[in-house]
């Protein structure tokens, strides 16, 4: 693996070209669940393996695929993963798969994972195209946990369920608890924070959105 | 899940449990091709055939082949398989007969197999354990919702083109602050009926 190119995919799927922020891939079966930090740790996860692994059968593959069923191969590859993780999560995590519902099984229609496999799988070796799978998996899964730990700390007051905001406010000399921020939990805040998000890394960055119109 | 009149289901997956709105679902299509009016109608409404029909479909699948062989957890492969199925039977049934009908909807069928909405509204009919009606209505509804939602956004879209909007902010930061904004407004709709 040429280290190189290697530290180039780092760079580019963590921050230049993040799967989230810059081409706005992939974030309806994660956004559903940023409303509590854990969920989305657990998801992130599994978004992370089942990219990985894709892209490792799909790149040890790339030769023997005719291209004409190649969109049903990659399809058919991903959703055997995705049934992977969502047994071993009913099997190991009972309750928080119960609460993502069928967001896990919809990772199989993230475009992230697909696009993966399209722009870079079906093109590299083996191992590079795993880096790259971890890599777009990680560079994903962080937006969603700024987001996320913003969401639930607002929301509920709480970081990984541990109430933080009514023991500050108390500290702080204060009677009375904190005010749930019941808007916070429910959709709309999702996409305010993701437009929050992609604002402020826009600007920080300075990107010229090329693929996008108005 | 018996009780629930489907007539209910299909008003309820339209307003109170709009399926971009509240579940997030269908994202990735609703933000890239909500520019025009007149694409977000094909696209909508093609979400909406397909919809239906595979919600239809995927439900005889699911409780004719999959629970009696034992076999749920095969649910995600297979759902997804008729639904890309499906949708290639439909395109090329659509370009045979009807070149007007090809031309308007047919252009949208292949990105539609991608649309987490599909494979999503699939998925919540198992969990929730929906009869083959409430199905169907649930289908029928979520599509319609879905079009409302991407029609209401391709027609503020059309207007903002001249608006001056902060560089870092324009193309989907602005689109995501006004789908906040439409689905505070759908929040509005909560009391009108109950459904989870």
């Amino acid at each position: 693996m040429p280290v190189s190119k290697s530290m180039q995919l780092l760079k580019d799927d963590l921050w230049k070209n993040n799967p989230v922020t810059v081409q706005i891939l992939g974030i309806c079966s994660t956004l559903a669940v940023t409303n509590i930090f854990l969920n989305t740790l657990i998801m992130g996860l599994g978004l992370t393996f089942v990219t990985a692994f894709s892209a490792l059968t799909i790149s040890l593959m790339r030769n023997v695929i005719p291209p004409r069923v190649r969109m049903m191969v990659q399809t058919l590859v991903i959703s055997s993963y995705v049934v992977i993780v969502d047994i071993s999560l009913r099997a190991y995590v009972p309750d928080i798969s119960r609460a993502l519902g069928p967001y896990v099984g919809l990772i199989i229609t993230n475009c992230i994972i697909m696009g993966r496999m399209e722009a870079f799988a079906s093109g590299n070796k083996p191992l590079l195209s795993l880096w790259d799978g971890v890599l777009s998996g990680i560079g994903y899964s962080w937006v969603l946990l700024v987001i996320a730990f913003v969401r639930e700390l607002l929301g509920f007051g709480t970081v990984l369920g541990i109430q933080v905001m009514d023991p500050l406010i108390h500290g702080l000399g204060y009677t009375g608890g904190w005010v749930q921020w019941s808007f916070m939990i429910m959709a709309p805040g999702g996409f305010f924070m993701l437009a929050l998000f992609i604002w402020i890394a826009n600007s920080v960055s300075g990107h010229k959105l090329t693929h996008s119109g108005s | 899940m018996e009780h629930i009149s489907p007539w209910v289901l299909f008003f309820a997956a339209i307003f109170t449990g709009n399926i971009l709105l509240t579940f997030f679902l269908g994202m990735c299509s609703f933000l890239s091709v909500s520019k025009q009016l007149k694409t977000a109608l094909g696209l909508g409404l093609a979400v909406t055939f397909v919809l239906t029909i595979t919600a239809a479909l995927n439900w005889v699948v699911y409780y004719y082949i999959l629970v009696p062989a034992g076999i749920e957890y095969l649910k995600y492969i297979v759902f997804i398989v008729v639904i890309a199925a499906t949708v290639q039977l439909l395109e090329m049934f659509i370009e045979r007969y009807s070149e007007l009908l090809y031309i308007n909807l047919g252009i949208f069928l292949p990105l539609i197999t991608v649309n987490c909405a599909i494979l999503g509204v699939s998925l919540f009919m198992v969990i929730r354990q929906y009869s083959f009606i409430q199905s169907v209505c649930f289908g029928a509804g979520s599509g319609l919702g879905w079009l409302l939602a991407i029609l209401a956004m391709a027609g503020i879209r059309e207007r903002l083109n001249e608006k001056k909007i902060p560089t870092a902010l324009r193309g989907p930061g602005i689109a995501l602050i006004i789908t906040g904004i439409m689905a505070m407004a759908f929040i509005g709709f909560s009391g009108m009926v109950q459904i989870q």
